[in-house]
């Protein structure tokens, strides 16, 4: 009523863009510095291990770090997804264990013997339905999902005792154990290099011709045209240390692949913009029309999905599931990689990336300090360290925020 | 006037838990006018306009919308109806954009549920500029960064960038300076103008006598008075405010020469 609908191609006056430098202060001033934090860190620490560890600086070393790192990234995606609305799901590394044990059970050739991708498949929907689960107790019945998931963590654990009577279980199928050892040839891997750039180039790109025709000039050129050249160097540069080893691993594949489809559905979606929405305000969503305990219960079960697929390469990483499945630091891995990265512990803020960021930087001090000899204890002590640093920068960071909004 | 009202409550009654907000509360709004619903805090305003968005059901009573009875049980009924309301405890989130906000819920989106950002962007840039919203520096900056006024602002074009029919605005220039007052006040009266029907919610009853075709009282969550601006001086709705009689009828009040039904 107010305003017609704008005819394509109407001239709408071009308003003036706030300057780089203001938008920088204002991400600053509400706590969006989204992952820059890490990344600096990440490149500090990088630099610091190739000057003291040994064979750190190597590609074989870089390909150790990305099979080390690809089943605790993929987990972390889903842990994102959590974070951002404003929940936790602390089931997801048993979660990735049963989903491993699926895995290892329905391919034995003395037993079930399904073909490897019936056996992936049923993997991850079991993963899935676990989230489906557990999400629908925290969406419907409200009981926090800290709680509930702290149950599923004791009961997947329990349930990853009992389907295991054997103890341990090997992984056979070829197939399976690809998911974390297949490497894809030298040409293959340049192509993946190339796919990559031409996507992102072609996703920026793209979106922003579309706000040009109607109207909208681009924001930030410099930085697009920053990203547009940055991000395919990197691509090739990583393939081109890969290849120096074995090639492009497949976990590092399912890494990229998992965080364009999870980015295009948060960022382009309107399911993506519904789970920010419930994180920030769930009230305001509400009264949106937005079906809030519909994205609560998707967004649990893209956690147990993730975790179900991380749980699969952490297995073929492995050959093999054993009692430990789902065990040790993984859980605290997954979760403190979504909040290194920079994802906020509160909801609403975060990028999917953080995880991919997270899981790096993780993966790098452990690997650095093993080579370094430090024991697993300091190791623990210090992925901890990094953890608490984090949530207390965002903490930090939020009570700035507060006291600069309104 | 004889044509049907464009929104009629019948005894409307809602507890919560023991405490009785609403009794048998009355309200009509045509289409064309302003609506002006004043009572001393916690008289039933917000929880009455609440149940006609849907966001607490009623416990009794009967909601006409064009003459029609009609059931309300979620925001989304309300919005199909063509109900928007500028909620008094702001409904925005913080973390989401101007534009985000102000589509939150009903996205520009092709049949894939893929946004489409640029004609939204376009569209709220537009309304900002028709409600003369000048002071937001950028339209893609998160709402946690805006000052309470433009937050209001935000939330007022947020409900008229729909073809809605009935806007409801509680308090919507309680945050607001002088200018950007008139200006919501200025808004109200183009609505009614053009032909939609508004309730406005305000503590301020020279606000309410700037913009208000009727005024409905209501005191301790009943009717307490039923008047027309043009006959009523602040004097008596003050006094009705504050020590109204319950106005116990039966069906819809009937306009009446500035005496509370
Ligand atoms: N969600 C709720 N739960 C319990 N009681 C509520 C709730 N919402 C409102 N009430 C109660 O209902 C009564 C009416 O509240 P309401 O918010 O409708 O008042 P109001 O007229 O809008 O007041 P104000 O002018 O202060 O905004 C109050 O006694 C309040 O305590
Ligand atoms: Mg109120």
């Amino acid at each position: 009523m107010t305003a017609a609908a704008p005819t394509p191609g109407t001239q709408i006056e071009t308003v003036p863009l706030d300057p780089l430098p203001q938008r920088i202060r204002d991400n600053v001033r509400t706590g969006n510095l989204g992952s820059w934090p890490v990344i600096v860190a990440l490149l500090l620490v990088v630099l610091v291990f190739s000057q003291t560890a040994q064979n750190f600086w190597s590609p074989a070393n870089f390909t150790n770090i990305i099979t080390q790192m690809a089943g605790t990234c993929l987990i972390a995606y889903g842990v994102v997804f959590v974070l951002l609305i404003g929940e936790i799901d602390l089931s997801v590394a048993f979660v990735s264990g049963v989903a491993g044990v699926v895995v290892a059970e329905l391919q034995l050739p003395t037993g079930a013997n399904l073909p490897w991708f019936v056996c992936i498949f049923l993997a991850i929907l079991a993963a899935t339905l676990i989230g489906v689960f557990q999400g629908s107790i925290v969406a419907l019945v409200g009981v926090p999902s800290f709680v509930v998931t702290l149950a599923g963590y004791e009961i997947w654990q329990g349930a990853i005792l009992k389907g295991l009577t054997q103890g341990v279980v090997t992984i056979q199928s070829g197939k399976i154990n690809g998911f974390s050892n297949y490497f894809f040839s030298t040409d293959w891997s340049w192509l993946l290099a190339a796919g990559v750039s031409v996507l992102y180039v072609g996703g920026m790109l793209g979106s922003a011709f579309a706000g040009t025709r109607h109207g909208i000039a681009v924001r930030d050129p410099i930085v697009l045209a920053l990203k547009v050249v940055v991000v395919p160097i990197v691509a090739f540069v990583v393939v081109g240390v890969l290849n120096k080893d074995r090639g492009v691993p497949f976990g590092l594949l399912l890494m990229v692949g998992s965080l364009v489809i999870w980015t295009f559905v948060a960022k382009r979606t309107t399911f993506g913009r519904h789970v920010y929405a419930v994180g920030g305000n769930a009230e305001a969503a509400r009264r949106a029309g937005i079906n809030v305990a519909r994205i609560r219960i998707l967004v649990f079960a893209i956690a147990g999905g993730m975790s179900g697929l991380g749980g699969i390469v952490l297995a073929a990483r492995l050959q093999s599931v054993d009692l430990n499945a789902g065990g040790g630091t993984l859980l605290i891995d997954a979760i403190a990689a979504g909040v290194i990265g920079g994802t906020s512990l509160f909801g609403g803020r975060g990028e999917i990336r953080n995880a991919l960021i997270g899981a790096a930087l993780i993966s790098t001090v452990s690997n650095g300090m093993f080579i370094l000899g430090y024991d697993t204890g300091v190791i623990f002590m210090i992925t901890g360290l990094i953890l608490l640093v984090a949530v207390t920068f965002d903490t930090v960071v939020r009570r700035l925020q507060v006291r600069s909004g309104r | 006037m004889t044509d049907t009202p464009l929104l009629e409550l019948r005894n409307v009654s809602k507890s919560f838990g023991s405490v009785q907000a609403l009794t048998d509360v009355d309200l009509e709004v045509r289409a064309g006018e302003v609506m002006a619903l004043v009572g001393d805090n916690g008289a039933g305003k917000s929880t009455l306009i609440k149940c006609v968005a849907g966001i607490h059901p009623m416990d009794d009573g009967e909601m006409f919308f064009d003459g029609q009875r009609v059931h309300i049980s979620s925001p989304k009924d309300a919005a199909k109806l063509g109900i928007e309301v500028v909620y008094q405890d702001l409904a925005l989130c913080d973390n989401l954009d101007v534009v985000q906000n102000m589509y939150l819920g009903r996205e520009a989106r092709n049949g894939f549920q893929i946004l489409r950002e640029p004609p939204m962007e376009a569209k709220t840039r537009e309304t900002l500029k028709t409600l003369r919203v000048t002071t937001i520096r950028s339209i893609r900056q998160p709402v946690a960064t805006l000052s309470g006024g433009q937050r209001q602002s935000v939330a007022v074009a947020r409900a008229v960038l729909w073809n809605s029919r009935l806007v409801i605005l509680d308090e919507p220039t309680a945050a607001l300076g002088v200018a950007q007052t008139e200006q919501v006040l200025a808004l109200v009266n183009r609505l009614a103008e053009q032909g939609l029907g508004v309730v406005l919610i305000s503590h301020n009853l020279h606000d309410i006598f700037e913009t208000a075709t009727r005024i409905a009282v209501l005191r301790l969550g009943r009717n307490a008075g039923l008047f027309e601006r043009a006959k009523v001086t602040q004097e008596k709705i003050v006094h009705a405010i504050t020590a109204g009689q319950p106005t116990k009828v039966s069906g819809i009040a009937a306009t009446t020469d500035g005496a509370p039904v």
